[in-house]
């Protein structure tokens, strides 16, 4: 055969699925009947066939070395028939036949550092963005706040004892690639100073009405600066969001002084019960303080205490503080309520009390 | 090299505790790759100087794709030159996130070949991401995947790559084939997602029941979330079963039921299924007795988006119901009425939900020919500044 160069492939779109189910899965595809949970991290799904597969369920970092996920594809390959998968939320999950698998997997994860758990009524793992490891615009950094965090609610992992599941995410500033707005409890990197305009590079390197177009409220405007165009920024009107450094990397955010973090609390995605709901800001400022955050993870293990002692059985934590109410939820974590927990952008009447329900 | 330079001191710490370490898996990686032991020396001055050294992305990417590959390039290459360009490439994940061993090591081989060796499983919208290659690298990263039957994402502007949850492979509670409609509204797309086409990006996430476990209401511009029209199916002695072995069924399923359409009256469970909101909260304490109805299809749901720039948004309906069968035809129709307005009414970085809040969504569903109906709303306006359409054209 001669070595004919293979022709260049482009738009073949993702594999297709179905290669990579389990023969169980595949047999049983649209036919489950219900499922048990035999132990935190641990399911079994019962089809109409009267098959089960069972689900061996790990948090991971989600930064990965190649050699890890070679040591989960071995795992894989002793324990599930090579058949594996990820959540949405960086968990690591196998997919048994064999129910006496079980344990010696668990026990082989656990060895080798990874916690089995995050099902139900559990904190499940961190869902975050990339920070100081590959991104231009971050505020913080994102993995080393997930392993600070996790570590201190590790057995809320590894144990299914909280009145509801409780997700945590993480964001390293306002464009939420994480997309924490939705969680029971967010951490959101924040810029507190406006962009420290170059006005010597700006004009090569940025297009003027673009970057205009790209402020919420309107802050920037044309400037001719030493007979160059250039903008000005309306300090009053800027509210850090970033959006003018993403168009513009003339217009830098980052302050190590001033860059932090804001605590934000009682989102919800799913529909059960209440409807799916914003977060909610809790505490607006915290210092980024690595590496181990001692002043966010010990205002998140407060959340998580406060909330695992007082809701009720199934209520997230934005239901339990909607039935308990913003003012006992400040008073029972000790958070300080301060001007900038009342909203002042648009909408922001929508979230003035606008009944005499008070409760003292 | 100066030893300090070497000396990861902060980021050591971040070895200690039972949580897995992201700062092992560097190490790790560090072992066979340069750009991985620079990545750990930039990581360490960060966390020293509180600031990312990351500059703004660059145009970089592979041959005839306009996404895909986020450039990176590093304020401090001088010092850390293996990570001087350290781009990212995103790879279509296979829907679900279902994987063999086999698929996994055919991933690290070629990225052991090609670049870092660190990886995310995975990015937030859904991607596997490959983080940390030169950008001549991107070119044979990509061409050794694609041989392999591996594809990038979105990026930018364009289609970006849609995601669902474990649907019908794992759950019995998919009320649409969630992997499947994945997939093929992934196929269908590949000039949009490879080729930003766009005002600004457009999620698409894919949920196959209303406990939406890919975030879609709030992370996708357009959310397509499973759910029933018919009646709850009830195994009455299932139900009988969990009081007996002590469920609280009024406390703990009834009363807590959003739109109160449950009783129970210690032997017997009724639905009046057509005030049930389908919130799945009885059928998720109740697995074994209670399941959606026969009569599946999806809520298609428009609009959600995190803040930037005008403030985040939770999708708000479209289409109150989708049959099951019937999901990928009125899909297609549907977005490209949806696209075809935004190329035109939309402005440069206003996502669809943005768009919508700027025109109105009467003026948004004239555009794609769709008709008001009461489920869009949560409730009707209560201001009567009205803009009447009387003597426009067409009003009779």
């Amino acid at each position: 055969m001669s070595s004919m160069p293979q022709p260049r492939l482009t738009d073949i779109g993702p594999p297709h699925y179905e290669k990579y189910l389990h023969p169980l899965i595949k047999k049983n595809y649209g036919q489950w009947r219900y499922h048990e949970n035999l132990a935190p991290g641990v399911y079994c799904h019962v089809a109409e066939s009267g098959d089960r597969i069972y689900t061996v369920r790990a948090g991971t970092p989600r930064l990965l070395s190649v050699q890890t996920l070679r040591r989960f594809a071995d795992l894989a390959d002793k324990y599930s028939g090579g058949y594996l998968r990820f959540t949405s939320r960086n968990n690591l999950e196998f997919l048994l036949d064999d129910p006496a698998r079980i344990e010696p997997l668990k026990q082989e994860l656990i060895a080798r550092g990874y916690p089995v758990g995050g099902t139900n009524n559990a904190i499940s793992n961190i869902v975050h963005t990339q920070g100081w490891i590959h991104c231009h615009s971050s505020a913080t950094d994102a993995s080393g706040l997930v392993k600070c965090v996790m570590d201190a609610v590790y057995e809320r992992f590894t144990h299914e004892d909280l009145p509801a599941k409780l997700r945590i995410a993480v964001a390293c500033c306002l464009n939420m690639c994480g997309a924490v707005h939705c969680s029971d409890i967010a951490i959101l990197g924040v810029h507190r100073l406006p962009p420290k305009i170059q006005h010597g590079t700006l004009p090569r390197v940025c297009e003027v009405p673009t970057l205009i177009a790209s402020c919420p409220t309107g802050a920037i405007r044309p400037a001719t600066v030493e007979g160059k165009n250039s903008v000005s920024v309306v300090e009053q009107q800027c509210m850090y969001c970033g959006n003018c450094y993403t168009v513009c990397p003339a217009m830098p955010m980052n302050d190590a002084d001033n860059d932090g973090l804001s605590i934000w609390v009682g989102g919800k995605v799913s529909n059960a019960r209440s409807a799916p709901k914003f977060s909610k800001l809790a505490i607006p400022f915290l210092p980024n303080n690595p590496p181990r955050w001692p002043e966010v993870v010990e205002s998140v293990v407060k959340i998580v205490d406060v909330y695992a002692k007082h809701a009720r059985k199934y209520e997230r934590v934005g239901e339990w503080i909607e039935r308990i109410g913003w003012p006992r939820f400040f008073r029972l974590t000790g958070f300080e309520f301060t001007r900038y927990h009342i909203d002042d952008f648009k909408h922001a009447a929508l979230t003035y009390a606008r009944s005499a329900h008070v409760r003292y | 090299m100066p030893d300090d330079e070497t000396k990861t001191e902060l980021l050591d710490e971040l070895e200690k505790g039972p949580w897995p370490s992201f700062v092992k898996e560097i190490k790790s990686a560090a072992q066979t790759s340069a750009s991985a032991q620079d990545l750990l020396r930039q990581l360490e001055l960060s966390y020293r100087e509180k600031k990312g050294h990351w500059k703004h992305g660059g145009l970089v990417g592979v041959l005839g794709y306009g996404g895909g590959v986020i450039g990176r390039y590093s304020d401090a290459g001088d010092q850390f030159p293996g990570v001087a360009q350290f781009h990212t490439l995103r790879v279509n994940q296979p829907a679900g996130w279902f994987y063999t061993s086999e698929a996994l090591r055919t991933i690290c081989d070629i990225w052991e070949r090609h670049g870092s060796g660190l990886t995310n499983l995975h990015g937030s919208t859904g991607d596997l991401i490959l983080l940390g290659a030169r950008s001549a690298e991107l070119e044979p990263t990509f061409q050794e995947l694609a041989q392999a039957g591996f594809d990038l994402g979105g990026s930018g502007s364009s289609f970006r790559t849609p995601s669902c949850c474990v649907g019908m492979a794992r759950c019995e509670w998919a009320c649409y084939d969630a992997m499947k409609l994945c997939y093929d509204l992934t196929m269908a797309y590949q000039d949009e997602m490879h080729r930003p086409p766009f005002p600004y990006k457009f999620k698409l996430k894919c949920a196959a029941c209303p406990n939406d476990c890919v975030a879609a209401i709030a992370r996708a511009d357009l959310s397509i979330i499973g759910t029933w029209k018919d009646s709850i199916q009830v195994d009455e002695s299932a139900v009988t079963n969990y009081a007996s072995e002590g469920l609280n069924i009024q406390k703990e399923v009834c009363d807590l039921c959003p739109s109160k359409c449950m009783d129970w009256d210690g032997r017997k469970l009724s639905i009046e299924d057509h005030e049930c909101v389908h919130c799945m909260h009885c059928i998720n304490v109740m697995p074994k007795a209670l399941r959606p109805g026969m009569e599946r299809g999806a809520v298609i749901m428009i609009g959600g988006k995190a803040p930037i720039m005008q403030g985040a948004l939770l999708s708000s309906v479209l289409v109150p119901f989708v049959p099951a069968e019937e999901l990928m035809d009125t899909l297609k129709e549907l977005i490209r009425r949806v696209w075809d307005f935004w190329d035109e009414h939309g402005n440069s970085r206003e996502r669809i939900g943005e768009m919508i809040q700027r025109v109105g969504l009467p003026a948004f569903l004239d555009g794609i020919g769709l008709d008001p109906v009461p489920e869009m709303v949560s409730e009707p306006r209560d201001n009567p500044y009205i803009f009447y359409q009387a003597g426009k054209d067409g009003e009779k």
